[in-house]
């Protein structure tokens, strides 16, 4: 029966691309698309390995099929066995360990063939349950949602205002934490226009469930022009106001021209964690006094016709 | 702190759960004082040092704390049954995964492993009890009174909301204002500090109170187990105990541990949490390999395969349990070379563990198996563990859990790995070693109807996370949109969480039923079985054995009913037994109400509280309580008696020595 | 009960030479649990946030009173238990309490030093350092003033009962916990004061 729904797993993999993790949109999601399907390809192996000897064992020498008068011998063990069945896992092991070893350093790098452009560099940072993305170079901030261009490699540096959350775009690339006292960095590059889904993956509290985000990849032109729309459209992002956004709880979706960098910047370098002394990202963020009534998005919405726009 | 925020208000659920608390509580009470039963419980129970004794406690306290880890299991599977289900909030969700995370692994699992071993290791190595039966006692109130401040949390003050790991900043006092992590960190604490007592006692039990001629590459399996377990216990639990110290002093005392501002390091805790929580992880599943390799031997009729090399690859797995907690989270970004090389020492587990499955597959070969109910959880384990096992692998290497990590994928797996992994075994030993303990066994055809229902429907509900997780559903959000796509898989696994439940309360009345009515064994060796503890009665008189058992084989009581020879070849002498003693409930009672004033900061009731334990260590200081002797006469009498009830061909027993 | 008499009084019940194994097993645990606050006081010990790091209040002076104090009682405690074993119990009387009078001026001096760091504003919640400072020192001094109320108790049981099978084994599992107790105090010397001084 296991078997059975095991192989309608086999099925599903190659014929479906339902299953988000295996339907990748970028070279880093594809490698790791790669290795879960050799591994599970492995693993099925020595399923099928474990399962025959017990549908063997188990067929064979029931008592109900035993001689009345049958005694099992006393078995000690066999050294040859043994010996087999710590081998093969042994070079198992060591074949999935050269895999893991090269696969994790080639997500952990830009993508290949992409090493010779600069990289867009963008902040993304988690703040109750919403994400910031600040573009440094373009100088230009948006709130839950998250334009790149295709073809490109981004980097994104990942942190935190608050618990740590986990940066996740499953078609583009595996998750990393964004963590309050350093700056994760995490390489991407999306190959295919469209519209992914983006999420906190690590339980950061009430809110969590909610805490999505789109990332939206457009050809290289479509994304100047968006940044240029931005520039016109959009206002700047002040301190108090920046303040009063970590504060609530949920918003829509926002933009602005200018980053919060400029006046809290991210905990790397000499703001790193062990450096600094109380100032950095810890706000007195009082969930309990938090007020739920500008969870109201219309009125902090001010761009959002812009998106839209930008989008189709 | 106001009285209604005292009391959790406002949930129909937890109104309900604390009407049913007090009327349960008063039913329990008036039953005990119409039944004139308060002396035979203080006296029987609440005072006993006897092994036995405190085995079922921990085994009916595990009982309990699996029903109320069931519920939180069911309530979540409802949730998340259809899309944007309303019928929990995300507080209440939240607090739900917390407690069902902690109460099944901490509260359910480890008692029931512990009570398992209470139970069955001194009879196993031919002991009379454990090496200080009075620590034994200890160690269970200690338990006791962890587990019952944790669940007080239910109604007064709030549950924990931040994972059963409690990931800091998100479990600080910031974040989480209300005392349910105070809960988190003080019950824990008080239950791990009884387990640190039981890990000492174990060892000493084990390496010091052997039955003469039992090397220790002739002990049971089950009893390799539980001691390269105790040592994990031995090493791990400190660390556990720092980091909730720790916890404890960020929350209550302002100290910046964890915090996230004047050099406080979240990550901190998440490293010393797993650091404690990996070998936890085999804390509760190698006593479940020991379990499996006694059940699958006995109802094969054959010796255990490559017995030394199960003993080796248990040793391997413990030394390896320490080397790989940062696969917990190879996402913090610490790059390509840590996470590979604890990538590697993770896969290498699985080279001993595939031992012991190939193991115990030739130890079916040439057998004669017999499918009890103890058999088919153990049958039923190596396939479905083994599912378990490989997703382990594939979750090990770093680039691809990048895609798994914190998604129901993950949770599917450690559900493969703890369920038929250590809730298997300990129901099988649970039916296995229950004629020792009750001297009948429990109805046969109820009991393999309940493990044909919960084995298929454990399936039914956790194969579907896997593909969940593929598709990109994290774990603990406590709703989703129907764009998602997540809702069919999520409606199986909410069917099969029925299915499990129903099998569960066909186990119960199994139980019951068989109290009433199943046939009482006379033998003391219902299932034909190999190792010492079936070579005395059922039940088993306080003593264990009238004279002490000489061991020459691995699976000595198979040698002497094969041979006709008897183990039990010394005269009946005195037995020098303990007394009971008052001291470790009142002892668990006082860190229960100390505990309780620390989760509120009521720091007068709670330094009274504090001294009065330095007072019951300083009573127990002055004590001299030299035990007592049970003369030779009373124990003729009492084995005369256990054997006039038995056939006559069982006559292996220890009066005719 | 069976007694053998080829060993010393201490182990010469089963009971008392399990209770033996149990401690050694039990101090186990304890190493466990010191090296897990080490290593917590390590990764910390650098990110002193807004408050003094080490070297800006530690002190030598007291450091090596504390350290002469401590090591002194776990000599006289090592003649208390060879005393015991010669069955002298008027040496191992004075040995004894001269052991907890050192370990409680220890604690004295380790005290004031508390009330110093507090009076120059480095509390155990001014920063990450101080908090695995204190909390490290505060466990080696709870378990020394255990020690203390536990030594004190056994003190009056030899007095009441001489040396029994009791009193000889609490006596010498006493003094492998005053030990290990010294030996924890030369990792905080070498590894917070030493390496905070320099």
């Amino acid at each position: 029966m296991l078997l059975a729904l095991f192989s309608a797993l086999l099925v599903l993999l190659t014929g479906c691309n339902q299953l988000t993790v295996l339907n990748p949109k970028g070279p880093v999601a594809k490698t790791q698309s790669q290795v879960i399907i050799f591994s599970i390809l492995t693993m099925a192996v020595i399923l099928l390995v474990v399962y025959t000897l017990y549908i063997y064992m188990l067929t064979k020498y029931r008592a109900s099929k035993a001689a009345p008068d049958y005694e099992p011998p006393h078995v000690e063990g066999s050294k040859w066995l043994e010996i087999t069945w710590i081998t093969i896992p042994v070079i198992i092991v060591a074949v999935l360990s050269v895999v893991t070893v090269r696969s994790t350093s080639a997500v952990e790098k830009v993508p290949e063939g992409y090493e010779d452009q600069k990289p867009l560099v963008i902040y993304a940072s988690s703040s109750n349950w919403k994400w910031h993305f600040s573009y440094p170079e373009e100088g230009i901030e948006t709130v839950n949602y998250v334009n790149i261009p295709t073809n490109r490699p981004v980097e994104f540096r990942l942190y935190s205002f608050g618990p740590i959350t986990s940066f996740w775009i499953p078609q583009l690339a595996g998750q990393k934490y964004a963590m309050s006292d350093m700056v994760n960095t995490l390489n991407i590059v999306a190959e295919h226009e469209g519209s992914y889904m983006g999420k906190n993956s690590n339980f950061s509290g009430e809110g969590f469930a909610h805490m999505e985000f789109e990332a939206l990849a457009m050809a290289p032109s479509e994304y100047d022009k968006w940044i240029e729309e931005v520039k016109d459209t959009a206002s700047e992002l002040t301190e108090p106001e920046f303040d009063k956004l970590l504060e609530t709880a949920h918003v829509g979706r926002l933009t602005f021209t200018s980053t919060h960098l400029d006046f809290r910047p991210a905990p790397e370098g000499e703001n790193a964690g062990h450096n600094h002394g109380g100032e950095n990202g810890a706000e007195d963020m009082d969930h309990s006094e938090m007020d739920h009534s500008s969870m109201d998005h219309s009125d902090m919405d001010m761009t959002e016709s812009n998106e839209h726009e930008a989008h189709n | 702190m106001k009285w209604d925020e005292f009391f959790v208000t406002g949930e129909p659920m937890i109104y309900g759960a604390m009407v049913s608390i007090v009327v349960a509580s008063l039913a329990i009470l008036i039953g005990l004082t119409y039944f004139k039963k308060w002396g035979w419980l203080w006296r029987e129970w609440l005072t006993t040092v006897d092994h036995k004794r405190i085995g079922i406690m921990y085994i009916i306290a595990a009982l309990l704390m699996l029903f109320r880890g069931g519920v939180d299991a069911l309530l979540m599977r409802a949730q998340l049954a259809i899309p944007e289900n309303g019928l929990l909030d995300a507080q209440h969700y939240n607090e739900i995964f917390t407690t069902h995370g902690v109460i099944m692994i901490l509260f359910m699992a480890m008692p029931f492993i512990v009570g398992l071993m209470n139970v069955v290791i001194p009879l196993q190595i031919g002991a009379r009890d454990v090496a200080f039966p009075r620590l034994n006692a200890v160690s269970f109130w200690l338990f006791f009174a962890g587990a019952m401040l944790f669940n007080i949390s239910f109604v007064i003050g709030g549950s924990p909301d931040a994972g059963w790991t409690a990931y800091f900043p998100l479990a600080s006092i910031e974040f989480s204002p209300t005392v349910g992590n105070n809960y988190y960190s003080i019950a824990i604490q008080i239950a791990g500090i009884g387990t640190l007592m039981t890990a000492v006692n174990f060892l000493v039990t084990i390496l010091k109170m052997r039955a003469p001629g039992m090397k220790l590459m002739k002990m049971p399996m089950f009893t390799w187990s539980v001691l390269i377990t105790n040592v994990i216990i031995l090493f791990a639990f400190p660390v556990l105990t720092v980091a909730l110290a720790l916890m404890m002093f960020d929350r209550l005392f302002g100290t910046q541990f964890f915090t996230m501002a004047n050099g406080g390091m979240d990550m901190l805790w998440a490293n010393l949490f797993w650091v404690w929580g990996h070998p936890e992880v085999y804390i509760v599943i190698l006593p479940a390999f020991g379990i499996y390799s006694e059940v699958i031997s006995t109802f094969s009729r054959k010796n255990l395969y490559g017995y030394k090399s199960m003993v080796w690859s248990m040793i391997v797995i413990s030394l390896l349990s320490f080397v790989v907690w940062a696969h917990h989270f190879y996402t913090m970004g610490h790059g390509v070379m840590v996470n590979g090389i604890f990538s590697i020492t993770t896969m290498a587990i699985a080279v001993p563990t595939g031992v012991k499955i190939f193991n115990w597959l030739f130890t079916l070969q040439k057998g004669r198996i017999e499918f009890t109910t103890p058999m088919l959880y153990s049958l039923a384990f190596i396939p479905i563990f083994t599912i378990g096992g490989v997703t382990g692998v594939m979750l090990a290497m770093a680039s691809a859990d990048y895609q798994y990590h914190n998604t129901m994928f993950l949770v599917a797996h450690f559900h493969y790995v703890l369920i038929p992994g250590t809730v298997f075994a300990v129901i099988a030993g649970f039916y296995y070693w229950f004629p020792k303990l009750f001297g009948f066994r429990l109805n046969e055809r109820q009991g393999k109807l309940a493990f044909w229902i919960i084995a298929i429907s454990f399936n039914v509900t956790f194969l579907p996370l896997f593909f969940l997780g593929l598709k990109g559903m994290t774990r603990r959000m406590y709703t989703y949109s129907e764009s998602t796509g997540f809702g069919p898989l999520n409606l199986i696994a909410s069917i099969g969480a029925v299915g499990l439940a129903i099998g569960f309360i066909v186990l119960v009345y199994n139980i019951y039923w068989s109290f009433r009515y199943a046939e009482r064994d006379t033998t003391g060796d219902p299932w034909n079985a190999r190792t010492l503890e079936w070579s005395t009665h059922s039940p088993v008189p306080e003593y264990n054995f009238a004279v002490v058992p000489k061991v020459d084989s691995l699976d000595p009581f198979w040698e002497a009913k094969k041979s006709g020879k008897t183990l039990f070849t010394d005269k009946i002498e005195e037995i020098h037994m303990p007394n009971n003693s008052g001291q470790p409930f009142i002892l668990g009672m006082i860190f229960l109400f100390f505990g309780f004033f620390m989760v509120f900061s009521w720091w007068v009731p709670a330094i009274i509280a504090g001294l009065g334990i330095i007072i019951m260590l300083a009573v127990r200081s002055f004590e001299r309580d030299h035990g007592r002797h049970i003369p030779v006469n009373e124990i003729l009498k009492t084995e005369r008696a256990l054997a006039n009830r038995m056939d006559t061909d069982a006559g292996l027993r220890g009066e005719h020595a | 009960m069976k007694v053998d008499h080829t060993l010393p009084l201490e182990y010469q019940t089963e009971e008392n030479s399990n209770r033996v194994l149990g401690f050694w097993l039990f101090l186990g645990a304890e190493i466990v649990l010191f090296a897990t606050l080490f290593s917590v006081y390590l990764t910390l010990w650098n990110r002193t946030g807004n408050g003094p790091s080490g070297a800006e209040i530690f002190e030598i002076g007291p450091v090596l009173g504390e350290t002469f104090l401590l090591l002194t009682s776990s000599f006289t405690c090592g003649l208390a238990v060879h005393s015991m074993r010669l069955g002298l119990r008027k040496p191992f009387m004075a040995f004894f309490a001269i052991t907890l009078l050192l370990g409680l001026g220890f604690l004295g001096i380790e005290i004031t030093e508390f009330v110093t760091y507090v009076h120059e504003g480095a509390t155990i919640q001014t920063s990450a350092f101080l908090s695995s400072l204190f909390v490290l020192l505060g466990t080696h001094g709870a378990h020394v003033t255990m020690g203390l109320l536990w030594g004190g108790g056994l003190m009056i049981q030899v007095k009441r009962e001489g040396f029994t099978h009791d009193t000889a084994n609490k006596s010498f599992i006493f003094s492998l916990y005053w030990h290990f107790l010294d030996v924890v105090w030369i990792f905080i010397f070498s590894f917070v004061y030493l390496k905070g001084l320099m």
